[in-house]
Parts: C-alpha cells; sequence; structure tokens
C-alpha cells in the first residue's frame, strides 16, 4: 500500500504536489480539502533499506496543533546566498518543485498563507504525531526506526513554564525517542537539566558541551543502535552559542561552541567502534551545519534543527545527507537508509506535513495531553483579546506579533524605544481569532521575562543592532547565532545584510520625531529576555497581557520601519 | 520624559545589560602591524609556514573576560623534529604578546592551553617556532559579542 509509486522517489512530497494538489488551487471549502487529503496521504514513502530515521524538533512545547506562518524574508549572504534555507514563498515553490495552493506549498510558505490556513486548517498537536509514528514504527518495525528528538521541545507554552518543562518530558516519554539534543531546555537551569536527563530514559547527547573548570565532557556524545542489522552511531550537538544567546548564569558551568575538532574525533571512535552509520542529531541550525558537512568527514545524516527551516526533502553536501525537520510539531521528517558493506549505498527522504484535521489522534497521547494540561486548562483558554490582523512572529526583521509586543513595551514602560528579541518561536494567529493565554505565552513563555527600562545612547544602540545583525548575516555560518534580527519599536532603520559589522546599520530614526537618532543623545529603551542576570521590571507575558486586554482589538499598521539595503 | 517614575526600576542592574563598552564594531585593528612585528622578532625576518601549528580558539567568546586557547604541534618531540616554543599574540592587546609556552624533549609532546582576557572582536595569533628554525603560524578571530538578542 505504501510503496506502490514508483515516482514517490521523494515521498508524499511529490504525491501531494501532483498527486491530489491540482483541484486545490481555488478557494475548495475546507471539508472537500480534508476529504482529498488522508493519513494514508500523508504516510506514503518510498521505504528503503534497513534504517528509518525519524526526526522531529523545536516542538517548542506546543502539544496542540497550531498555525505557524513561514517568513516571508530570510536572509542568506555569502556562499549561502539564494539556497535552502534562504528561499522562501514563490522561490521556495519554484525550487522544491511544488504547486502553489497545495498542502504542501501551505506546509512550507507563507503564500497566500490565510486563505490556505483556512483551507488546510492547523498542522501539529502531538498525539497526531504519536499517530504518524506509530504508524511508521508498525509498517516498518520497531527494530528499524529510530525516533529522534532535535531539542527545544521543554520551552514555549504556558504548561511548560509552570511545569518546568514536565508536561513535555512526560507526553515525549510516550513518543519513546531514542536521543534527544538540547538549546532552550538550558534555560531551566543545569540541576533541572541534569534532574530530567537522569529519568527520562533515552540519552541528552551533546559532543559540544565541557565542564569550564576541568573541560570534561558533561553529557554522552554518542549512543549506538543495532537498527535492521546496522550498527548507527548517533551523535548529538546543542546549540553551539546557548551560553551567548541565552544566560550562562542558569548553566555556569558548561562551556559550549562549535567545536568541529571535537566532532571529528567523535565521528571517527564511532567508526572506530564499528558504527556504519554516523547521524549527527544537530541543534547548530542550517548554516552551521551545511558548513559542518564540509569540515568534518564521515557523517552521513545530519538531522538540523534550531533554525526552524523546513524543507520538503534531504540536500546532500559533501557526501553528507541534510534533512531540517522545521517546528513547532508541523513537521515530521523521515529518512530511509539502504546500507551495504558499512556504507550508506542509497536513501530516500521525505518532509511530513502534520495536518491536523486529516490524522486521528493517538488516544494515549491525547489523554496524556489532556492530563498534563488540565490544571492549567481554563487559565490556558482564557480569552484576553481578539486579533483583527494576521499575527506571526517569523521573519528576518520583524513579525506582527512583535509589533504588538515592541508598542506594549512603548507603552506600558514609557520608552521611546523599545527593543524585543529575534526570536522564531511563536505561533501564528489568523484574523478574527480570539487572543488567549496560550496564545500570548506562545511568544513570550521564558525563564527571564523581565522587561528592563534602561537609558542607551544613540551610539549604543547602533553597537547593539550592528552586533546582532552580525549574528544574522556574517558571511560565514560558524559566527551565526540562529536567531532573526531584534526588532525594534519606535525607531526606524536601513539595513545592509551584505555589509560587514559596522556598516550594516543606517539612517536610525527616532519615529515619535522623525529626528535622526543621535548618537550623543540618551534614549530611553523599553526590552525583555535580557541575558543578564537581576534585571528587573515585570515580566513580559503579564505586561502584555494588560496591554492587549485594554486595547480589546489588535489592529497595528503595517510595519515599513526597516528597510533592507542592497539585497 | 520622567525617566525616575517608575519603581521598579534600578538603572544599576541594567547598566551591564547589554556590555557595551565602547565596542567599535569593525574597528580597524590597530595593533596587527605590532603583531607581525613582535613575530619577526622571533623568526628573525623569515615569514613563517601554515600548517602543522594548531590554534583552538572559540569562533564566539562566551565570555570575553576568560577565552579558553589551546596551541599544539604535530611533532615527535626528537631528533630534529622538537617544539622549542609557541607565543600567542592577541591583536586587540595593548602588549602583543600573550604569552609563551617553551618546550624541551622532556615535554613529550607540544600541547598548551590557556586562558585570556579579550575585550574585543580580534585576531589571535600563534607561532610555533622549531628546534630547526623553521616556525609555524595559526590565526583566529575570536568574536567578543554584546549578545543577548539570539534564539
Amino acid at each position: 500500500m505504501i510503496t506502490r509509486r514508483d515516482f514517490m522517489q521523494f515521498g508524499s512530497v511529490a504525491a501531494l504536489t501532483a498527486g491530489m494538489a491540482s483541484g486545490f488551487a481555488g478557494n475548495l471549502t475546507r471539508a472537500l480539502a480534508q476529504q482529498k487529503l488522508t493519513q494514508d496521504d500523508l504516510l506514503k514513502f518510498d521505504s528503503k533499506g534497513q534504517v528509518t530515521l525519524l526526526h522531529f524538533t523545536d516542538v517548542h512545547a506546543q502539544l496542540k496543533p497550531v498555525y505557524f506562518r513561514p517568513p516571508d524574508t530570510n536572509i542568506g549572504v555569502g556562499a549561502y546566498e539564494g539556497i535552502p534555507p534562504h528561499l522562501v514563498g514563490e522561490a521556495f515553490l519554484k525550487y522544491f518543485g511544488i504547486e502553489p495552493g497545495t498542502p504542501t506549498a501551505y506546509a512550507h510558505t507563507m503564500v497566500d498563507y490565510v486563505n490556505l490556513a483556512r483551507t488546510y486548517g492547523k498542522l501539529g498537536g502531538l498525539d497526531r504525531t504519536a499517530t504518524l509514528v506509530k504508524a511508521i514504527r508498525a509498517e516498518r518495525g520497531e527494530d528499524k526506526v529510530l525516533f529522534l528528538d532535535g531539542g527545544d521541545t521543554w520551552q514555549g507554552s504556558y504548561t511548560s513554564l509552570k511545569t518546568n518543562g514536565q508536561d513535555m518530558v512526560d507526553c515525549m516519554k510516550l513518543l519513546k525517542p531514542d536521543a534527544m539534543v538540547g538549546h532552550w531546555e538550558f534555560t531551566f537551569g543545569a540541576d533541572r537539566v541534569l534532574e530530567i536527563v537522569e529519568n527520562m530514559g533515552y540519552s541528552f547527547l551533546a559532543s559540544n558541551i565541557f565542564d569550564n573548570e576541568w573541560d570534561e565532557p558533561v553529557f554522552e556524545s554518542t549512543a549506538f543502535f543495532e537498527k535492521g542489522g546496522v550498527k548507527v552511531a548517533v551523535i548529538g550537538q546543542a546549540m553551539p552559542y546557548t551560553p551567548i544567546a541565552n544566560p550562562n548564569w542558569m548553566f555556569p558551568n558548561w562551556s559550549f561552541g562549535i567545536r568541529p575538532e571535537a566532532l571529528q574525533a567523535n565521528v571517527d571512535k564511532a567508526r572506530e567502534e564499528g558504527a556504519e552509520v554516523v547521524v549527527l542529531l544537530s541543534h547548530d541550525g542550517f548554516d552551521v551545519d551545511q558548513k559542518l558537512a564540509t569540515v568534518v568527514n564521515g557523517i552521513d545524516v545530519i538531522l538540523t534543527g534550531h533554525t526552524h527551516d523546513s524543507i520538503p526533502r534531504a540536500i546532500e553536501i559533501n557526501n553528507t545527507i541534510l534533512l531540517s525537520s522545521g517546528s513547532h510539531g508541523k513537521y515530521l521528517g523521515r529518512v530511509d537508509l539502504e546500507v551495504k558493506d558499512g556504507k550508506v549505498v542509497g536513501y530516500s527522504s521525505n518532509m511530513i506535513p502534520v495536518f491536523a484535521d486529516v490524522i486521528t489522534p493517538d488516544p494515549e497521547m491525547a489523554a496524556k495531553i489532556d492530563e498534563v494540561r488540565a490544571p492549567y486548562e481554563e487559565e490556558c483558554n482564557r480569552v484576553i483579546g481578539k486579533t483583527e490582523q494576521l499575527l506571526y512572529r517569523r521573519g528576518n526583521f520583524n513579525g506582527t506579533w512583535d509589533d504588538v509586543i515592541c508598542q506594549g513595551l512603548i507603552e506600558e514602560r514609557d520608552a521611546e524605544i523599545s527593543l524585543s528579541p529575534g526570536f522564531r518561536w511563536g505561533t501564528t494567529l489568523l484574523p478574527g481569532q480570539d487572543i488567549t493565554i496560550d496564545d500570548l505565552y506562545t511568544q513570550t513563555s521564558m525563564n527571564y521575562p523581565s522587561v528592563y527600562r534602561l537609558e542607551f545612547t544613540g551610539a549604543q544602540l547602533k553597537d547593539i543592532l550592528e552586533d546582532v545583525c552580525d549574528n544574522l548575516f556574517n558571511k560565514d555560518p560558524f559566527y551565526q547565532q540562529g536567531g532573526d534580527m531584534v526588532r525594534v519599536g519606535g525607531m526606524a532603520y536601513a539595513c545592509a545584510p551584505k555589509e560587514e559589522i559596522g556598516n550594516r546599520i543606517s539612517d536610525m530614526t527616532l519615529l515619535s520625531t522623525g529626528e535622526p537618532i543621535d548618537p550623543g543623545r540618551s534614549y530611553v529603551v523599553a526590552g525583555w529576555a535580557s541575558v543578564n542576570e537581576n534585571v528587573e521590571g515585570p515580566p513580559v507575558y503579564d505586561l502584555m497581557e494588560n496591554f492587549i486586554s485594554k486595547k480589546g482589538t489588535i489592529e497595528m499598521p503595517a510595519n515599513e520601519t526597516v528597510k533592507i539595503k542592497g539585497y | 520624559m520622567n525617566i525616575n517614575r517608575r519603581q521598579a526600576l534600578t538603572l544599576s542592574a541594567g547598566a551591564a545589560l547589554f556590555a557595551v563598552t565602547g565596542m567599535s564594531a569593525g574597528s580597524a585593528r590597530a595593533d596587527a602591524a605590532a603583531v607581525d612585528k613582535a613575530m619577526m622578532e622571533i623568526t628573525g625576518g623569515a615569514t613563517p609556514e601554515e600548517g602543522k601549528l594548531t590554534l583552538n580558539a572559540p569562533e564566539i567568546a562566551e565570555n570575553g573576560n576568560t577565552v579558553p586557547i589551546g596551541v599544539s604541534v604535530d611533532s615527535a618531540m626528537e631528533g630534529d623534529d622538537i617544539v622549542e616554543s609557541i607565543t600567542i599574540f592577541a591583536e586587540g592587546n595593548p602588549e602583543p604578546s600573550v604569552i609563551t609556552f617553551n618546550f624541551t624533549p622532556m615535554s613529550g609532546e607540544a600541547t598548551a592551553s590557556t586562558r585570556m582576557r579579550l575585550a574585543k572582536t580580534q585576531n589571535v595569533v600563534a607561532l610555533a617556532k622549531m628546534k630547526d628554525g623553521k616556525t609555524y603560524m595559526a590565526k583566529s578571530e575570536v568574536k567578543v559579542t554584546i549578545g543577548g538578542c539570539g534564539g
């Protein structure tokens, strides 16, 4: 049933596009759309070889199905310009041969987003993912399947904040992952991470975390598995810049970094110990891993996360297969490997979009989700306002959710300028939807939420913008930290991504006066998620609840304050 | 703009928020020439070769006050293949030479590590001098960020 179509070399991408999509172009009703798309269609795959890798990453604690609008701006620089993941919208569709208006187009791009969201509904939900994982394990045999969690799993919701990530730990356990890696996990603090890791029953891997004092590995780097008669090594990479992008006082004794030498040593060691397949389960980010594939030898597959990029099928770099499986539970990535004489000789890959209305929820997981949410369900569903516009976060320079937050910071803290971090997590609301506590916390759930109010000089503001911008647009991916540009309220600026640090930011203008930012003058700035210790101010989720409640209905003018130059 | 009216506000906490220490992004590395000059004194004017010497430095410092730097030379440490010294330079340091490790055949291997303070983004350079007079160089840019907005 599953392998019958020869043309589905690339799994359901081809099937969704060619097979059923053509009828979807117009404004078909949701019911009709869902009739045409079935769970079996989503599971169709060109099964191959002895080993199946399932990749699930960056769910950011979203137990329930979500809307998540893919970015309209994702600029690549240097050698990474114009290639995945730096393709959005029509360019993405064209590159991967996807018909506009199809379920696959909706899953991966923002083209006609609202219309298609209303047609095809939400994606994700851990109970839907559970159904897919169980079906694939049943089809392939458990002895052939590795289910790998790419991290950013425990943080990002109201319930994950209130339970210290326990809701996610309990639910993920039912999926029986074989290994995981981390990033935002560490913002629960070193002790909490170790407590969970000791009890969770599967490996927490990090080739790149070392004790500050003795320079010894903190976690195991590699886990070995026997799958389909093949010895598979899975090596883990935590987010290399966690102590810089997040508060290092929460895990003061741990040092991270990309550490390609340590990784090469672990790959070589895995081979020496008989690994026929070496998989890197990574939270490095797409571009970092594209480069890593060219400087570390002997990795067969990189399953990458962190930058929240989805691609409909794997790409190959330097004999390494690379798959990036999106975020927020929207997708389940799959790679089948054919191994002969200790070498990968063939593979097929696919990104399964988890269409929530099409997939039957797994009863066991659905019950567990209800159970962990039960104490908080009423609060989660409390309506604090309504939006008349599409609210989303993802994008290099701004998102409408951040426009709201930046305005909230300015009004609630009486500031001239506001800064909101360029996180890539946070879900989407369609025009006309209520805003609930659940929705607010998808944007703000974190353990260092204080909203500061400070004075910065114009020169300092320029330095901050240049610094963050270089984390995003440094031509060497090893210097990229994986977030987007800091969002700015109350101030316009121009950005030239292709320039070097110090020369990217220009034309800074205070919106309230229309005057250019004066390098010597002080400006009152409000912002949140500072990585420094003992930051004072109200938590951003409380401040924003006040702001949204007061407004009642959210409708912001389009944000045209960032001009992109030379791109 | 009334700055003091909110009680929650303490500027002291915030002063360190973004550790903006007059970092001039992309400023010219005034001391690159000084490092060159100091190196030439060791090499006797010869241009050092690439290779053999490995310099391990983070791409981005987690803490500019204590940046781990490791050096090692692929050497048998016997016969003519003996490393005499490895010197580490920092282009942004007031004094270009930061530390020199001296080795003898008794050292067994030419490997050393240290931690150094880097106030701003700069190149760290290592220079190894062999017993036979050959010299090897390795260079790595270490970025020191204001940080705090990624993820």
